[in-house]
């Protein structure tokens, strides 16, 4: 297993690409429903599930499945 | 599709990049000198990497029916030593006259330090004095805002003509500044330290495409020319025309290059899709 300070090393960039994409998007879909008020998608699922990651996400205390989780999130469930 | 790739490290890169370039529709590329991974220890040695890329380069690349055209510069990480800098500043005149050689490129700053300062004021001096294109380099990362503010400064300070710099690795916390005061920008295509294809649309798309440069850089670290394709594919996607795409793509890059003759490549306008 790598140090923690190892894994920022290795992975921060990464990271904040990823991010930085997610942003791109959330600015990209808001701009598209600002453009054209009139053509409202018929379902935001796929947006609130965005959003539900972030809120997951940005939990700092949690336990060390947030991959899972994430993956549950985007799963139709049983 | 008719493609300028214009900020390009050829040296950095195989001659099967050149022959993968042309089969996807590059026709010219424009190389500015820049840090080779380490800090050279003598003026000579920047003079050989400057004919490298003013006479050998093009040589490879016309192999691939690709026009090669070439920047010089004491680059921002090496203006930390200004002594070395200033040696090699006494020579770039020389290489102004060269027939590929299009501007001072690329400038300004690494960490925005003192040293740097001095060496990018004189360069904009130099390239003012020879009637040269400007090429500027911002910094990386959580110095680009820092470094692109004091980069405008300078400019302003300097009297600078706008329309004949390029500033270029901005993003979407830097591009508006630049292109309100004038200046063309670039924006750079890394996989994951700069901006992305996608991103780059999406900042296309927000402020037209007036003075506006997309290039992949692609030089010796993590980086690949054909995120230049990427992001023509992506524009494309979002149902914009050939037309459009060839303006940005081929055309921008002809209109800020071709304000030094030397580089001859002409805009062009489609017929009809």
């Amino acid at each position: 297993m790598l140090p923690a300070e190892k894994v920022l090393d290795l992975y921060f960039l990464d990271a904040r690409c990823m991010l930085i994409e997610i942003a791109a998007l959330l600015d990209r879909y808001d701009r598209a429903v600002q453009g054209q008020p009139g053509e409202v998608p018929s379902s935001t699922d796929r947006l609130d599930s965005i959003y539900q990651a972030l809120t997951l996400l940005a939990e700092r205390d949690c336990t060390h499945d947030r991959s899972a989780r994430l993956l549950n999130l985007f799963s139709d469930l049983p | 599709m008719q493609i300028i790739q214009p900020h390009y490290h050829g040296i950095a890169r195989t001659a099967q990049d050149y022959e993968r370039m042309a089969m996807s529709g590059v026709v010219a590329v424009a190389e500015p000198a820049f840090w080779a991974g380490f800090d050279r220890a003598y003026p000579e040695t920047f003079l050989d990497y400057f004919r490298q890329i003013s006479e050998f380069e093009p040589t490879r690349a016309a192999q691939y029916g690709i026009r090669h055209f070439c920047w010089v510069a004491v680059n921002p990480k090496e203006a930390e030593n200004p002594a070395l800098g200033r040696e090699v500043l006494r020579h770039m005149p020389d290489f102004f006259r060269r027939p590929t050689v299009l501007g001072v490129g690329e400038i300004g700053f690494h960490k925005t330090t003192r040293h740097e300062e001095a060496i990018f004021e004189e360069q904009l001096a130099l390239a003012s004095e020879h009637h040269q294109l400007v090429l500027i380099h911002t910094p990386h990362l959580q110095d680009k805002v820092r470094g692109t503010r004091r980069t405008l400064e300078i400019l302003r300070h300097m009297q600078i003509e706008p329309g004949r710099v390029w500033i270029d690795h901005v993003e979407e916390h830097t591009i508006r500044e630049p292109l309100e005061a004038g200046y063309w920008v670039g924006l750079t295509l890394y996989p994951i330290t700069k901006c992305s294809p996608r991103r780059a649309v999406d900042m296309l798309e927000m402020y037209g495409r007036e003075r506006i440069l997309v290039n992949s850089s692609a030089d010796w670290g993590p980086s690949d020319p054909f995120t230049l394709q990427e992001c023509i594919c992506e524009f494309r996607r979002r149902g914009h025309s050939l037309q459009d795409a060839i303006e940005i793509f081929h055309n921008n890059p002809c209109r800020f290059l071709g304000q030094n003759p030397k580089f001859d490549i002409k805009p062009i306008r489609i017929t009809e899709e």
